[in-house]
């Protein structure tokens, strides 16, 4: 571990994948909470992989893939919103029919975009290959993310809870949800170089849900939720750096592992303590305690 | 006329759900909103608060548009439409009461948090401020649903089958507390489907089905003919027991 500290001090390249991972985990963290609580987990999944061919273009172009992926993120949102809303086809289904197909012209686009692209650096992320630029980007859209949840958090919050009770205070539901899917996709821009396309879903999805077991109070799940977040990037960045191992898989894996220690040892819900609880209310109900 | 609805019509998917639905009421009045299943009772508390899109008809609320008095407007769901697992307690499921009035960024602070608890206090829930939403019993549920639109100070309350998997305590509570809310002025709409209580507990009734069949004082139109347009047959028959 000092050696891991030393070396953090003295490689430039390992101090921005640190930060860069460490607010890639936060904003997920953050993001994930109102995915998860909305419902949302598989189009997190579509939103994330929908992006490519948007980063294609962008590099086509010669342009930050920033404002491609930007446009790809919403064009999905808007596709999927299309389709289910229009057609008898089901919402899930609309899912996997929009994305994959937005997926799938990212692949032809990235073999035809500039041969310095590397396709796997953007599908598996390469938290050691963070580059300046990167970092910033990552900095900037962290700023925007965590700046609009704190400004519009009571909109999110019953939008996200009661949509009814949203609309009956004359909130815009459909502005809205638009709204988070711009958010999830700036999320996606940001983990890029990270964790990737194909695993940004887990890390939306994994320290939320983690958060989700351990609180019964949205503010507190949103902070745990970044905490697990920036945890797990640093677990899987020193893991990654020690062993020559996948950034993102590594990544990802730490979240799982505090997730499934929540999922057993939760004071609340968790199910080792369930068991004990039912298994002593049956002793009980036996000896007529 | 605190509410007033004129040619009011209603359709999903091309199917009518309502037709040339047409009343005012006066404020100051609680009014139960009757009738036989599918009659169209929440879709029509829906319209009026322009939760659904109406193909024509107009809706006022004291003279004025549904946009420029959605603040003096509350609303309780019908309970089923909410995810009671979400990661939110009693107090803070009530100072949702206070976001109308806060508008955009502006966070509740002191004041409204002492109130959440007043309201809390005025349906007997103080004490469970603190739990998750989902850990409470349906009635209890209901009491915390309206003491946020207690928070709300509407002037026009509109509450969606507030009984429905409710305990007889907190039916008490609540219809004692409608009884002293229409006392104060306000103007209250609940859509219910319990006739056997309809006169004790209501000013003025509006049987729906589909269409207006009768509104008024609610003996009146407990009559046995009215019942029997919106019920059929089963309806007059309920009826001979109902009026007397």
């Amino acid at each position: 571990m000092s050696g891991f500290l030393a070396d953090v001090l003295d490689y430039g390249f390992l101090q921005k994948a640190m930060f860069t991972s460490v607010i890639v985990g936060i904003i997920c963290g953050v993001i994930g909470c109102f995915i998860v609580l909305r419902g949302m987990s598989l189009m997190g999944d579509a939103i994330s992989h929908a992006v490519l061919p948007g980063v294609a273009i962008s590099y086509m172009l010669g342009v930050n893939y920033f404002y491609g992926a930007v446009v790809a993120g919403v064009l999905t949102s808007v596709g999927i919103g299309f389709v289910s809303e229009k057609s008898r086809i089901k919402n899930d289904s609309a899912i996997g029919i929009i994305f994959s197909a937005f997926f799938a012209l990212g692949i032809i686009l990235m073999a035809k975009a500039a041969s310095s692209v590397d396709l796997t650096s953007i599908l598996f992320g390469n938290v050691l290959a963070v580059r300046s630029a990167d970092m910033w980007t990552t900095l900037a859209i962290g700023v925007i993310v965590l700046i609009t949840v704190t400004m519009f958090y009571k909109e999110l919050l019953v939008t996200t809870f009661d949509p009814t009770l949203a609309a009956a205070f004359g909130l815009p539901n459909r502005l809205i949800h638009y709204a988070v899917m711009v958010l999830l996709t700036l999320v996606t821009v940001a983990s890029l170089r990270t964790v990737g396309i194909i695993l940004v879903v887990a890390m939306l999805i994994t320290p939320a849900s983690t958060a989700y077991l351990l609180t019964d109070r949205l503010p507190v799940m949103i902070g745990l939720s970044a905490l697990f977040g920036a945890l797990s990037s640093l677990i899987g960045l020193y893991i990654s750096f020690n062993y020559n191992l996948s950034s993102g898989a590594v990544i990802v894996l730490a979240a799982t592992a505090l997730f499934l220690l929540a999922l057993f040892f939760s004071p609340k819900q968790g199910l080792l303590w369930r068991s004990v609880r039912t298994s002593r209310n049956r002793k009980a109900a036996y000896t007529g305690d | 006329m605190a509410l007033a609805v004129n040619d009011l019509r209603v359709s999903y998917d091309g199917k009518e759900v309502l037709r040339d639905v047409h009343f005012s009421a006066p404020s100051g009045r609680l009014t139960g909103i009757i009738g036989p299943n599918g009659a169209g009772k929440s879709t029509l508390m829906k319209a009026v608060l322009g939760l659904l899109a109406i193909d024509r008809g107009t809706v006022r609320f004291d003279g004025k548009p549904l946009k420029k008095m959605r603040h003096r407007i509350a609303y309780v769901p019908q309970r089923s439409s909410i995810d009671w697992d979400f990661p939110i307690n009693v107090r803070d499921t009530v100072l949702l009461g206070s976001y109308p009035s806060l508008g955009l960024i502006r966070r509740p602070g002191r004041p409204e948090k002492e109130e959440a608890l007043q309201s809390l206090r005025k349906v007997g829930m103080e004490e469970y401020a603190t739990r998750q939403i989902g850990r409470l019993s349906g009635g209890q549920q209901q009491r915390v649903f309206l003491a946020r639109a207690l928070l709300q100070h509407a002037d026009h309350l509109f509450l969606d089958e507030p009984f429905v998997g409710v305990d007889a305590a907190s039916e008490d509570v609540i219809i004692g507390l409608l009884k002293e809310l229409r006392d104060a002025g306000k103007s209250i709409y609940v859509v219910h489907h319990d006739l056997s209580k309809a006169v004790a507990y209501f000013d003025d009734l509006l049987l729906l089905n589909g269409e207006v069949v009768a509104y008024g004082p609610a003996k009146e139109v407990l009559r046995p003919e009215h019942l029997g347009q919106a019920y059929g047959a089963f309806g007059s028959l309920i009826a001979g027991g109902e009026s007397r």
